[in-house]
């Protein structure tokens, strides 16, 4: 047994688009989701928007850089997350399949030594 | 090939290493070697490399458990024997070609530890430097233990599109240049006689490998002019023997098996079954829709419905703009049209867009 982080990325300019009907929908889907595998499932949440991101990056002088925005720009941020446990990378990508990201998808990555 | 494949998928699932399995395995065949040369070749080579290459590789298991070794393992299926699918290969197979590695990465790994290659050999087919293979390989292999890629079957929800993948890089394999195509294809074959899509894969390595003694010299000798009783007629046997089963389902393999079975049922070119190509083209157009295959559909239109018609369903797409074959299509059809000067100009298209020898002589030929 191993645990995997799914990253949820979404394409924020499509939620902002949307009138709260897919928003709804998605909260059922998250909910159906973590009620159909309750043995797999040991963590996750949504986070807010971008906007609300922070960066801190160390100066190299024993201090720190604080900057408004998220760490790298890309066209999909991160915008939720699972911990799942699984057998194998198999089973963690047929779960991982099952989470609802309908403005993007979703990205696996085991944690060191099964976490 | 096969020898080596099985006994290092044996050994893999012993080992639950791969790296380890291919030293306990490479240690088998140097301690055959002076083994064998002193009591004789056992009756059972690929028997007796096993067990020696296994046993090492438990050996080195329990003196691993005692430093409690921290790197991950292989994930070896739970079940002893698959019932369905018995042949250790399999796993081996499914390991390197799975979705979560790159496809290069999959056809280095399946080369590397199927096939038996060494990096220096795969580097070479692929015009990289050795040590460029070689962190290729080793990044695969870290990708497998460290995501926990399993060393099993897929499960059958998976499995089509697994054995997709599988074909696709066998597929890979044998256009790089690889004669190893064949072999993988064959073994596959064996190893998913269930599979249609297996069978039509290796019918069409078979049919285009029985072309090849055609193309004299390295040349490229276009289907109409090549010399047909060059073709090698042990390998066409081969494969339409396996062409009904490869059709049944009708996957992409199969059907491309089935056009180049038309092909070399025709004892000459003017004795082709277009109708029957078109009417194969037509299908793998509308289920796998892809622009390459809409231009080999429109030169088997040409010969049924006449090189004007087949001229105005030449594919206009972006995909195709700088494709040699489409400018040298469209100089074909132009050319049978009587548009001497037009057809002209899209050789020279061609030509302008080739970067292959071989293409460039036989367009200079044509303009000619």
């Amino acid at each position: 047994m191993g645990k995997y982080l799914v990253m949820i990325y979404d394409d924020e300019a499509k939620w902002a688009a949307d009138d709260g009907s897919v928003m709804e929908q998605n909260h059922k889907n998250h909910q159906a989701f973590v009620e159909a595998n309750p043995s797999a499932v040991r963590g996750g949440g949504q986070l807010d928007g971008s906007t609300t991101a922070t960066s801190i990056r160390a100066d190299g002088n024993g201090g720190y850089v604080v900057t408004d925005g998220v760490f790298a720009e890309t066209k999909e941020v991160m915008g939720g997350y699972y911990i799942i446990e699984a057998a194998d990378l198999d089973e963690a990508l047929a779960i991982a399949k099952q989470v609802p990201s309908p403005m993007g998808g979703v990205e696996v990555r085991p944690l060191v030594n099964g976490g | 090939m096969t020898e080596w494949a099985a006994v290092l998928a044996a050994t893999a699932r012993v080992a639950a290493d791969l790296d380890l399995a291919e030293d306990c395995v490479q240690d088998a065949y140097a301690k055959a070697l002076v083994h064998w040369r002193e009591q004789g070749v056992p009756r059972r080579p690929g028997a007796w490399l096993t067990t020696v290459a296994t046993r090492r590789a438990l050996e080195h298991r329990r003196r691993a458990d005692v430093v409690r070794r921290k790197l991950p393992l292989l994930i070896p299926d739970e079940d002893v024997v698959d019932e369905t699918f018995p042949d250790d290969r399999l796993r081996l197979v499914f390991t390197c070609c799975h979705p979560a590695l790159s496809q290069e990465a999959q056809i280095a790994l399946t080369l590397r530890l199927v096939c038996g290659l060494s990096s220096a050999e795969i580097a070479k087919a692929f015009l990289v430097k050795e040590a460029t293979m070689q962190a290729r390989i080793t990044r695969a292999k870290q990708k497998i233990s460290r995501t926990g890629i399993p060393y099993r079957i897929p499960r059958l929800t998976d499995l089509p599109e697994r054995i997709d993948a599988v074909l696709d890089v066998v597929h890979l394999v044998y256009t790089a240049g690889y004669q190893r195509g064949i072999e993988l294809a064959r073994m596959i074959r064996l190893l998913l006689p269930g599979s249609s899509e297996a069978a039509g894969l290796l019918a069409l390595l078979l049919l285009t490998e029985a072309r090849r003694p055609a193309q004299v010299g390295g040349q490229l000798v276009l289907m109409e002019d090549q010399n047909r009783s060059l073709w090698d007629q042990a390998l066409i046997a081969e494969a339409l023997e396996l062409v009904p089963g490869a059709v049944r389902p009708a996957g992409r393999f199969g059907l491309m098996a089935a056009i180049a079975a038309v092909h070399a049922e025709a004892a000459r070119w003017e004795d082709t079954d277009w109708a029957e190509i078109l009417g194969l083209y037509d299908v793998l157009l509308e289920r796998w829709p892809s622009p390459v295959v809409a231009l080999n559909r429109v030169v088997a239109l040409s010969y049924v419905a006449g090189p004007e018609v087949a001229l105005q369903q030449v594919p206009d797409d972006p995909a195709l703009a700088t494709y040699p074959y489409l400018a040298s299509t469209r100089g074909e059809l132009l050319w049978r049209c009587g548009r001497v000067d037009e057809a002209r100009a899209a050789y020279e298209e061609a030509l302008a867009f080739t970067s292959n020898p071989v293409e460039a002589a036989f367009l200079e030929k044509r303009i000619q």
